[in-house]
């Protein structure tokens, strides 16, 4: 199969020689793959960010999971940021509330788009909601937030993974967190290599982060999990239209990803046996949830 | 590359929570019930890894049930879709397996009828992106999402040229074929990812070709 790029450096380079942005090859890239027109592509990326607004609307409205751990939270943040007293910033804030309230909606089992992942989910939607108040993009600037987005993990997904259960959360929130920060470079109007040094930066920060859901549900710590890689995602966009550049190139980054998640035991890998999962309070709250009872059981 | 579309990547649109281990799991039932045909009377679905170990938490159990009902990853009635079985008369087991697989997330789904049964193992390798490894038998690797032609023969000369040429007729590029058969001369397995849609009057013409046994069309 022709692809236009394998890799994060072949991604820029294009990007650069032909003077377009990182959505624009991604968007080329699709038609090529897929042979559909480019109007096709933007309405399924269209319908896709509609479904993520109607997501963050609905947590932050308030909703609670079946088993009682998550829900809420978005709603105590906004009303935090009324406020007016929130130290962080308001921006930083309201990415990380509508992260929470994509995350606290998915835990629900309501509608989400995956992006890369369902555990994951918070991250890109909860910036672009966040930045969109203060950058004032058009409809099609945000469907190209979401091709960026797309574009970075696109190469994360093919070089390395994006499955918790093959290489931990740094593989989901991790590479969710890392896609939203490229994304947001773009959408502030800075170049595609800034966009790889912002998606380098916060990679970096989320190396090993194991993935140790408390009763195997996609709720704790995975919900705060999204709040933060959203603002990981906000900070690391600034240093890198700040002009700071990442002294490891973004494949030599995604790659020390991709062994980590290798040399990473199972019991850190969504299996529920290690980590939060495994303390005490972890496994309380999963005897409490599911009875003691772990074995399968028949209809 | 195993991630073929942004759309693996900023996507699917889905009932929460676990893309691997809920959209990825209903997409593995429902590539079982297209296979399969129609709605089977009964299933067995044996789980291996972090399916086995966390399944209940992520809905996987009701999601291959979704699929094996057909549902699509955005289809609400996922999460009632015990009560829907029930309401068709599918019987269903859940067997968590403890041996270990060849991915972390794998299912091996056994369906049945008075008729026939199928079993076919699938993975889920993350953001819902899904493969099949196995099928009655027969190693393949295949991926739910492009368009696949599926065609169990007899192991004799002259099959795999004649649906080839089947194909060439209707200008049906073959983008990705993979041959397997369990012993000489016995039964064979066709996979054929092909880049155009494949019309049903296609799939009758190669069902009439001589020592064909069964055809089935996995849509992209």
């Amino acid at each position: 199969m022709d692809v236009l790029f394998r890799n994060v450096r072949e991604l820029v380079e294009l990007a650069e020689k032909e003077e377009k942005l990182i959505s624009e090859i991604m968007l080329e890239q699709e038609s090529l793959i897929s042979g559909r027109t480019r109007d096709e592509i933007m309405e399924q990326m269209d319908n896709n960010l509609t479904v993520m607004e109607e997501a963050v609307e609905k947590g932050l409205k308030g909703v609670r999971s079946f088993s009682g751990l998550t829900g809420g939270d978005a709603v105590l943040i906004q009303q935090y940021i009324d406020k007016g007293n929130a130290l962080s910033g308001d921006l930083l804030l309201d990415a990380v509330s509508k992260a929470v309230a994509t995350n606290e909606v998915n835990a629900a089992m309501g509608t989400i788009c995956a992006t890369p992942t369902a555990g994951s989910a918070g991250v890109v939607p909860g910036t672009l909601f966040a930045v969109k108040n203060k950058l004032d993009p058009t409809r099609e600037q945000m469907i190209r937030y979401l091709f960026t987005s797309g574009a970075f993990g696109y190469v994360v997904a093919n070089n390395a993974s994006i499955s918790g259960a093959a290489g931990g959360c740094q593989a989901e929130v991790g590479s969710a967190s890392a896609m939203a920060a490229a994304a947001i470079v773009e959408m502030a109007g800075g170049t595609p290599q800034q966009s790889a040094e912002a998606f380098s930066i916060t990679l970096k920060n989320m190396l090993g982060l194991v993935c140790d859901p408390v009763a195997g549900l996609v709720e704790v710590p995975c919900v705060k999990r999204n709040a933060m890689g959203a603002s990981n995602a906000v900070v690391a966009a600034d240093m890198a239209l700040a002009g700071v550049t990442s002294r490891i190139p973004t494949d030599e980054v995604i790659d020390a990803m991709f062994k980590i998640g290798q040399t990473m035991p199972v019991a850190l890998k969504e299996t529920a046996k290690g980590g939060l999962a495994a303390t005490p309070t972890g496994k309380w709250l999963e005897a409490k949830i599911f009875g003691t009872a772990t074995a399968g059981y028949s209809n | 590359m195993k991630y073929k579309s942004v759309f693996d990547i900023i996507g699917p649109v889905m009932i929460g929570p676990s893309s691997s281990h809920t959209a990825g799991a209903a997409r593995i039932g429902r590539v079982a019930r297209d296979l399969f045909g129609r709605q089977p009377e009964w299933a067995r679905i044996h789980l291996y890894g972090s399916f086995a170990e966390t399944y209940k938490g992520h809905g996987t159990d009701i999601a291959i049930i979704g699929g094996l009902l057909d549902y699509d990853t955005f289809d609400e009635r996922i999460k009632t879709s015990f009560e829907e079985a029930g309401k068709l008369g599918m019987k269903f087991e859940f067997i968590p397996e403890t041996g270990n697989a060849e991915h972390p997330n794998t299912a091996r789904i056994v369906v049945g009828d008075s008729e026939s049964e199928m079993s076919l193992t699938g993975i889920s390798i993350g953001g819902g992106t899904i493969e099949v490894t196995e099928l009655n038998g027969f190693p393949l690797r295949l991926s739910g999402g492009h368009s696949a032609l599926l065609v169990v023969h007899d192991d004799r000369a002259g099959c795999i040229a004649n649906v080839a040429n089947c194909l060439a007729k209707y200008d049906i590029n073959i983008g990705h074929m993979e041959v397997s058969r369990k012993e000489r001369g016995q039964m064979a397995l066709m996979v054929i990812e092909v880049d155009q849609r494949i019309d049903e009057n296609v799939l009758d013409e190669i069902a009439l070709i001589p020592n064909i046994t069964q055809v089935t069309k996995i849509a992209g």
